[in-house]
């Protein structure tokens, strides 16, 4: 059954990878095997973010540069998401409403995601969405976030390539120093060029990108950063050797798209050629690698700690009887692992 | 792993221009915990079967106010069985005259709901289609 469906996927059936999106969006049962099967197919297909505040035109540029790109003979898997209620768990995906002059085409798949909680511009399960559309073959994956303010930043952690859009109007200089959503940029695009002001934002922006420190003090503040953290690696993003474009788009009008997929294709032999590319496979696979480590660390440790004992612990805190720090490293002693015993002959 | 989430697909096939009544629905289901996928308005069979399919939606919602439900409907049902999706129950909602509903059911639609039906009749019909509830 799962085999089957791989098979398909891999074969291209829309069929079969529409149906295999929902196992892994469910985190249902075949999802885990899934992702097993069709890992060896990954790794091949661009992927690149779209975010922006919302309103900002994410939607239509998404469609037209995936039209632009279709003029390039590529074949395009598009995954949009928009916000679920925190209210009634339900959502509205309208991207969609935007994609029509898409239909029709073999070479698009497009596939709305509800984010289902998830507050970094993502749902959670929109890498592993991501893997199917790759295995499947489709040559490069726009992923169009949720309306971004300034902190949904988790598109940076998933794409190779982030293009963030920008409208005139949305405030002044400062908030192009801000720290947040600016900086995961890869490729500025400044859309909505047909209206007042839009000058004046991208000459904000590349004002902006002039008050950047030099390339050798990034990467320093790259490693400093890194050594603050994981929170903080992706500071590590703008190396030497890439210079951020600022460029103009109407996307209502399709102008400017060209330009950006001449800029993704030349983000794409930077990250290929400096050695980026791998660096950032392999971020991204130590992060996905630890967050699944941790949650199967959590299950051990809730499995071997009865819910008793675990609850009594919860209420010694909240009393004030016993703090935080000292509840979780007791928690810890009672769980019995040999750490010294690492066997490292498994992988070879 | 989560409750499972119905996924919607909101469509208006046909070339009136009004979706305000797509509207209210799309926001009742979405009010109602479901996950809506609206597509606008002036969509053909083949861009509502191919967007279902895309999707992977449990139920397709039609609105349909311009009269051509008898030649939109029988053509969307005919793609769906083409695509091996004929488990994918089809609602309509809009003008239709009471004469035509059996003819509709008779090709497959799941349910007709005309102006006034309320929206938690509607959200009950369609957890009733997919969960068997």
């Amino acid at each position: 059954m799962v085999s089957d469906l791989i098979e398909q996927v891999r074969q291209g059936s829309r069929r079969a990878v529409a149906r295999l999106i929902t196992q892994v969006e469910n985190e249902g049962p075949l999802a885990q095997a899934a992702v097993t099967a069709l890992y060896p197919a990954t790794g091949r297909a661009h992927v690149v973010g779209v975010t922006g505040a919302p309103g900002s035109g994410k939607s239509t540029l998404v469609t037209e540069l995936a039209k632009a790109l279709r003029k390039e003979q590529l074949s395009v898997g598009i995954v949009a998401v928009d916000p679920t209620s925190p209210f009634s768990g339900g959502a509205l995906l309208g991207d969609r409403v935007r994609m029509r002059d898409l239909a029709g085409d073999e070479g698009v798949f497009i596939r709305s995601m509800a984010s289902r909680g998830s507050l970094g511009g993502l749902a959670r399960t929109t890498a592993a969405v991501i893997k199917v559309l790759d295995a499947a073959g489709f040559d490069v994956i726009l992923v169009e976030t949720v309306g971004a303010g300034q902190v949904e930043v988790d598109i940076a952690r998933t794409a190779h390539t982030t293009l963030v859009i920008e409208a005139p109007g949305m405030g002044d200089d400062i908030q192009t120093i801000k720290a947040g959503i600016l900086e995961i940029a890869d490729i500025l695009v400044v859309n909505k060029m047909d209206r007042p002001g839009a000058a004046q934002t991208v000459k904000s922006l590349k004002m902006m990108l002039h008050l950047a420190p030099t390339p050798a003090e990034i990467r320093h503040h790259g490693r400093q950063a890194q050594a603050g953290g994981p929170a903080q690696a992706s500071g590590l993003r703008h190396r030497a050797g890439w210079e951020i474009p600022v460029l103009e788009a109407t996307a209502t009008e399709g102008k400017g798209m060209i330009e950006i997929v001449i800029a993704l294709r030349e983000h794409r032999n930077y990250l290929q050629s400096s050695g980026e590319w791998l660096a950032r496979e392999k971020e991204r696979s130590q992060r996905e690698v630890e967050q699944l480590l941790q949650a199967a660390w959590m299950a051990r440790w809730q499995a071997a700690v009865p819910p008793a004992a675990r609850e009594q612990t919860m209420e010694a805190v909240a009393r004030r009887e016993l703090d935080p720090y000292t509840a979780a490293a007791r928690l810890m002693e009672q769980v019995k692992c040999d750490w010294s015993n690492y066997d490292d002959t498994w992988l070879r | 792993m989560e409750e499972r989430k119905i996924r919607v697909l909101v469509a208006k096939p046909g070339l009136d221009g009004h979706d305000r009544g797509a509207k209210v629905i799309a926001r009742a289901l979405r009010d109602a915990g479901m996950e809506v996928i609206y597509t606008g308005l002036r969509q053909t069979p083949e861009m509502v079967v191919e967007a279902a399919l895309q999707e992977d939606v449990d139920v397709i919602g039609l609105s349909i106010l311009s009269g051509a439900h008898m030649s939109l409907l029988p053509r969307v049902m005919e793609l769906l069985a083409e695509k091996q999706m004929t488990n994918v129950p089809v609602f309509v909602g809009g003008i239709v005259p009471n004469d035509d509903v059996p003819a509709l059911k008779g090709i497959g639609v799941a349910g007709v709901f005309g102006p006034g039906t309320n929206t938690e009749a509607i959200a009950q019909a369609i957890r009733e289609a997919v969960l068997g509830q």
